[in-house]
């Protein structure tokens, strides 16, 4: 049944990774991100993998969790490491058949990718998975104010990410009941040929888009009723407030990232 | 007492169009509501109950006429927010004026466009909480509630802007026996405790037996305006009007037809009862 | 032979899950053919879950449904015939409204069946008749009618499949007192006239005490009981006690036999309570005056 997807990823908890500043989060993802993609070699990955382990150990959620955010993208990911394979012509000749060529350097570069991408997946799943998407959406209108010098809608794309965030369980329960209600009058959505099953998903979509209209349009007045005007003099009953511990978190993986880049120096020289 | 709302030669048409004529909705309505009142606008659907609501809050605002809430013209653009704080408003879906996704936020979001500091906002919404008896529940997220809860959140982020006055648009409508009595205890217990004027917008004559004044619109006019009592015992208007009366009322008004010596304004069950008590002990017929 | 039968129908959500519910928990049911039916209890009783039982729309955890004594889910293929005799009107129906014309939203049903255009329209025709539109509304977008027209139109939509049992989720739900009592009519006439079998679930009770045969009530996923109308309202009692509502005027005579003034009799409906008060007043002859 539709109400059984969950949306956001969001896993309640309250370990330390749960309770860091989610502006923190974020930056520390950013950097994270930068670790991975300007680390060059094998030795850099190590140093992310060792820093993406430890945050996992730390947040309390089961690794089989970021397995499942990992396997969606696998057949992507085994098909461009067999592109890459099959393409990259560089080091040493490991098999070769008529015009197909594997070289170590083809299997370097894949194996790298697949790791570099695991680990960025995995990275960017942990913030979603200990932050709410509420207070993602918070943090970002937070982090992204200073734009709001430069006239760019900051305020009004958080309140318009938020609203959608609060309609969506909502709207699946919406669809639900229409997808029931349009199958006891012989609807085929799930049976049938394609062409009556896209003709009946028209069933489906009018009512759900005239009572989306309805909603928006009864949830404006109401908005309005309690004063709503925009974002200008607005004050926050959700209070962000930096502790040391974020600041903590911040260096620490600054200090990784630094380690990361002084570590595949390292290992350059030594394999000159 | 104060009135705190005044509605003078009230005329409302929503304007023409394409094609259509401009129909008048509201005929020429007066209406005067003291502070601390319990009002019910009863009336069928497309009586103009509604829009009357609407002008209290400047949602619309008269085509001819004057609207006055807590001494606010509500033509007076400059003090709409002042007006809206003033008098909060509660409409039918509870699932269409939840803002946030998460219970206190919501509550907080007028406190929050109207910039009232932390300290104050955070007391004024659990106090608001408090008040509708979901203090319990502020961390949750509206869609794990019922349709009575989602109201009383509904009234709570409105009671946190301290408002002399709450209308309410068939806040009932759409919900479970259930809801509808935790709402309407909620309601009453505003007016009881705070003193908070309430207009509450209905087309349940049950609710409208608990109210001090009952106000039955009919084809945009005011067809009748007095106690609950006054307005039931008038069984064959009130059902002309194409509205219900309680039970025990049409019992009694179909025996008073029939000849029997029984009161007009009975309301309750219990004086219902007595009343066919007192019959059967004058008649002295069949009683075991 | 009972035209719908469920056999220790039992109904789990989402199991497995912290979530787990057991919304309908081995109900043994049976409803004759051509009985007007009343169907109670508050949400979350189980009520809305075991009705989308009868037309299949959820299946059975465990136990069997049978209509005409077929079980049917015997074939899954078959799944759809079986929402065609069991027509489910849902809450607020009007927002299930897709087509264009009032005509084309009605004729939904009867064309997902396989009809020939012919029989399309008679029964377009005849069921806006039942229910009380106007002809010339067929032409009309559903889009512009009241919001009673528009419920009916979503009605119609299902009657017009010719269901062998109707059944209606709060048909009268947010309807002010005149849409609600011309809805009820209507379906009320549409019963007398067709003869078939009509479940209405309803939170009041004085909306279906005037007209129905039997009440069922729900109770924590239970049958609660399944008997004639009269016998059930024997027991307002339990029923008030289980959070449901009464007519006021059952409550009214509760309280007068709880005071020594018994007729002997369950109360449900005003005109009833009427002739009762003035036959007894009036001694045997009750010529209907006082």
């Amino acid at each position: 049944m539709l109400r059984d997807v969950t949306i956001g990823q969001y896993f309640p908890g309250n370990s330390l990774i749960h309770r860091l500043d989610p502006r923190f989060k974020i930056v520390i993802t950013l950097i994270y991100i930068l670790m991975l993609f300007t680390g060059s070699n094998v030795v850099c990955l190590a140093v992310g993998a060792v820093y993406t382990l430890i945050a996992i150990y730390l947040s309390r959620i089961p690794l089989k969790m970021f397995w499942k955010s990992v396997k969606p993208l696998l057949p992507f990911l085994l098909i461009t490491a067999l592109l890459n394979i099959l393409l990259v012509d560089s080091g040493d000749v490991v098999f070769k058949w008529k015009f197909l060529k594997i070289t170590t350097g083809g299997i370097n570069i894949s194996v790298f990718m697949i790791i570099r991408i695991v680990l960025l997946i995995m990275g960017s799943s942990l913030l979603t998975y200990t932050t709410s998407p509420i207070t993602l959406t918070d943090a970002i209108e937070r982090l992204l104010s200073p734009l709001k010098l430069l006239k760019f809608p900051v305020h009004e794309l958080a309140m318009m990410m938020s609203i959608a965030l609060r309609f969506v369980p909502t709207l699946i329960e919406e669809t639900d009941k229409i997808m029931s209600a349009q199958k006891a009058r012989g609807a085929e959505i799930d049976t049938g040929s394609f062409m009556t099953r896209a003709k009946n998903m028209i069933s489906i979509l009018v009512p759900l888009f005239i009572s989306s209209f309805r909603r928006a349009d009864e949830l404006a007045t109401a908005m309005e009723c309690r004063c709503y005007n925009g974002g200008e003099g607005r004050t926050r009953l959700r209070q962000l407030k930096a502790a040391p511990r974020d600041v903590v978190a911040l260096i620490i993986t600054i200090m990784f990232y630094a380690a990361a880049i002084a570590v595949s120096i390292v290992y350059k020289q030594l394999t000159k | 007492m104060e009135n705190i709302i005044e509605i003078s030669g009230l005329h409302f048409s929503y304007p023409a169009d394409d094609g259509k004529e401009a129909a008048e909705v509201l005929k020429g309505i007066d209406l005067t509501i003291k502070e601390g009142e319990f009002v019910a606008v009863l009336g069928h659907n497309g009586s103009g109950k509604s829009t009357l609501a609407k002008h209290i809050n400047a949602i619309l605002l008269p085509t001819e006429g004057k609207v006055v809430v807590g001494g606010i013209d509500t033509a007076d653009e400059a003090r709409i927010f002042e007006l809206r704080q003033c008098a909060g408003m509660v409409f039918q879906n509870p699932d269409n004026q939840i803002v946030s996704s998460v219970v206190e936020e919501d509550v907080a979001f007028a406190l929050e466009n109207l910039g009232v500091p932390y300290e104050e906002m955070r007391r004024r919404v659990d106090d608001a909480l408090k008040a509708v008896n979901m203090y319990d529940y502020r961390q949750h997220s509206p869609s794990q509630l019922s349709g009575g809860q989602k109201q009383r959140i509904a009234i709570a982020g409105i009671i946190a802007m301290q408002p002399r006055c709450i209308i309410l648009d068939e806040p009932t409508a759409m919900l479970d026996p259930q809801g509808r009595k935790e709402v309407m205890a909620t309601i009453r217990r505003m007016n009881r405790e705070q003193g908070i004027t309430i207009v509450l917008i209905t087309h349940y004559m049950d609710e409208a037996a608990q109210c001090d004044r009952v106000v039955v619109m009919d084809k945009g006019t005011i067809a009748l305006d007095d106690t609950p009592r006054e307005v039931f015992s008038h069984v064959e208007r009130v059902m002309e009007i194409g509205l219900d009366v309680p039970q025990v009322t049409e019992l009694a008004w179909e025996l008073r037809k029939a000849g029997c010596d029984i009161p007009q304004d009975i309301i309750t069950e219990q004086e219902c009862v007595e009343a066919i008590q007192k019959l059967f002990a004058q008649n002295k017929a069949i009683s075991r | 032979m009972a035209i719908l039968e469920t056999q220790q129908l039992t109904y789990t959500y989402s199991i497995g899950s912290p979530f787990e519910k057991t919304a309908v928990d081995h109900v043994d049911l049976k409803i004759e053919e051509g009985e007007m039916v009343g169907v109670m209890g508050h949400t979350g009783s189980g009520k809305s879950t075991l009705i989308q039982h009868f037309n299949g729309l959820l299946r059975p955890t465990s136990g069997k449904v049978l209509l005409d004594g077929q079980d049917i889910w015997a074939d899954k293929k078959k799944i759809r015939d079986v929402r065609f005799q069991v027509g489910l009107v849902f809450q607020y129906p009007e927002y299930q409204i897709f087509e264009e014309t009032v005509f084309k939203d009605i004729a939904f049903g009867p064309r997902n069946m396989g009809l020939d255009e012919k029989e399309i329209k008679r029964r377009v025709l005849e069921t806006a008749h039942d229910i009380g539109l106007k002809e010339e509304l067929l032409k009309r977008s559903p889009f512009e009618l009241s919001g009673g027209q528009k419920r009916r139109v979503a009605i119609a939509g299902v009657m017009a499949m010719e269901p062998k049992v109707l059944i209606l989720d709060e048909p009268t739900a947010g309807l002010d007192p005149a849409g609600r009592d011309k809805i009820l009519a209507h379906i009320k006439a549409y019963h007398e006239r067709r003869k078939n079998t009509i479940l209405i679930v309803s939170h009041s009770m004085e909306d279906i005490a005037g007209f129905a045969d039997k009440i069922l009530v729900m109770n924590k996923a239970k049958l609660f009981c399944y008997d004639d109308t009269e016998k059930v309202f024997g027991r307002a009692e339990e029923i008030s006690e289980i959070g449901l509502d009464v007519p006021q005027i059952t409550k009214v005579f509760v309280e007068l036999k709880k005071q020594g003034l018994d007729f002997g009799k369950e109360v449900y409906t005003v005109p009833y309570a009427r002739d009762l008060l003035l036959k007894h007043l009036h001694g045997k002859a009750g010529d209907g005056q006082c």
